[in-house]
């Protein structure tokens, strides 16, 4: 339910026309949920710009995943390349969009997602690359961790992927912009009010006078 | 009459303990698993392995792991294989992680004959080593040496017995570059053509970059 709430409020931000590039885990289940008339180039790093949803009848391409893992299909024209040309466009700044998860993010728009030291550490994977250098930078992720603390800190805690590349942030109980006076709310989650909302965010919000729901 | 064609076992005999190699693939699509399994057979150990990602539990290179034959991964994301985490947490398994097109840019380098680039990704966070930054046209940039190897292991969709290569969707992946950044490059396919049957146009890596060839006689299930 929560799940499919951030990723229709995800959906939303996207535009015909963009190239768009979704992280492993909760953004790659928005190829899943894209509406079919959206022109949109969804680019897989390990090599795919034209990623499209596998219908349940059609045959596997078993040369052919999403950077998760999944077996998916191309839309019309798509184009196959090699890793570093996948990068090239990645740090060119030819992707319009990159959605990716976060174990923390911060009031200044700093990301951490790849290592919690001694524990998970999965890795950087594409997100130093994309969090750096795509000129807008979606984060997707709970409000809150199973415990209940905030991702939403004043200041990151975990290794960084990196400094001040976040532009909006999406949970399950806000829409959030990061900007040079610090994080505004820009809609809160139908049924929670700002109090509530407030109590549990570390980070300091600014709470301009109209704010949506969604 | 050129022709690189070799069985299986005598390409992977000539990998010695202690090499470097370079792995091909991005998950499943384009890891010469056929190659891993024969390297699992022959048992060479204190082996370096250059490969995105571990691919996933009990598959590809995670058994040549499991079976201690590595000393170190060079790599980019394990975030799939939760056994490889584990080890390098108890730290039975050294790994070096690098930003993904980093890695891929390092080896490219190198297939490229060149020594290092100039990148300022990561420049803001804890994997950069200080002793490698410059100053460079008024920016602070990170100088990133070039990764070589001894060997190559590459997953071809189709080649020809001079070793032109071609890969299949995203399968081509990290295999273009390994193949021209390793001294030895051993290749594997499934589809071994005919010169008659070669398209010059269709081929991703010269046969220039290619050692060996290997036929593997069917795709398991791991591909």
């Amino acid at each position: 339910m929560t799940v499919n709430k951030i990723i229709s409020r995800a959906i939303q931000e996207l535009k015909c026309g963009q190239i768009v590039n979704l992280g492993i885990g909760l953004p790659t289940k928005i190829l899943d949920h894209i509406p079919p008339n959206m022109d949109i180039f969804f680019q897989s790093e390990n090599g795919l710009l034209g990623a499209k949803k596998i219908a349940t009848d059609a045959p596997i391409n078993y040369d052919l995943i999403d950077a998760g893992g999944a077996y998916i299909d191309t839309r019309n024209g798509a184009s196959f390349f090699d890793s570093s040309v996948s990068f090239a466009m990645i740090r060119r700044g030819k992707i319009d969009v990159t959605i990716m998860g976060a174990f923390e993010v911060d009031q200044e728009g700093s990301l951490a997602n790849w290592k919690i030291p001694g524990y998970f550490s999965p890795g950087i994977g594409g997100a130093m690359e994309l969090a750096q250098k795509t000129p807008k930078v979606i984060i997707l992720c709970s409000h809150n961790d199973k415990k209940g603390n905030s991702k939403i800190l004043k200041k990151c805690k975990l290794p960084l992927t990196a400094k001040k590349c976040i532009n909006r942030i999406i949970t399950d109980k806000a829409v959030i912009d990061v900007t040079e006076k610090g994080l505004i709310l820009k809609e809160i989650a139908a049924g929670l009010t700002v109090a509530e909302l407030i109590e549990q965010t570390d980070a300091e919000l600014i709470i301009p006078q109209n704010i949506g729901t969604f | 009459m050129i022709n690189k064609q070799i069985a299986i076992e005598k390409a992977i005999a000539a990998i010695p303990n202690g090499a470097t190699i370079m792995v091909g693939g991005f998950g499943d699509p384009g890891t010469p698993f056929s190659l891993i399994d024969e390297l699992l057979k022959q048992g060479q150990r204190n082996l370096v392995i250059i490969k995105n990602d571990a691919n996933e539990d009990a598959i590809g290179i995670s058994k040549l792991i499991k079976n201690n034959q590595v000393d170190k991964l060079i790599t980019s994301h394990i975030g799939l294989n939760k056994t490889v985490i584990d080890l390098m947490n108890r730290e039975k398994l050294k790994v070096e992680f690098y930003p993904q097109g980093i890695l891929a840019e390092k080896i490219r380098n190198a297939g490229a004959g060149c020594f290092g680039f100039l990148t300022d990704i990561g420049i803001d966070t804890e994997i950069i080593d200080k002793s490698r930054l410059i100053y460079f046209q008024g920016k602070e940039l990170i100088i990133e040496p070039a990764l070589y190897a001894d060997f190559a292991l590459i997953h071809a969709r189709r080649a020809d017995k001079y070793g032109n290569l071609t890969y299949g969707s995203s399968a081509m992946n990290f295999n273009p570059l390994m193949a021209m950044a390793a001294n030895q490059v051993i290749v594997e396919t499934y589809q071994l053509i005919s010169s008659a049957e070669q398209s010059p146009e269709s081929v991703h890596t010269p046969s220039a970059f290619v050692d060996s060839i290997v036929k593997i006689d069917s795709l398991t299930h791991e591909y």
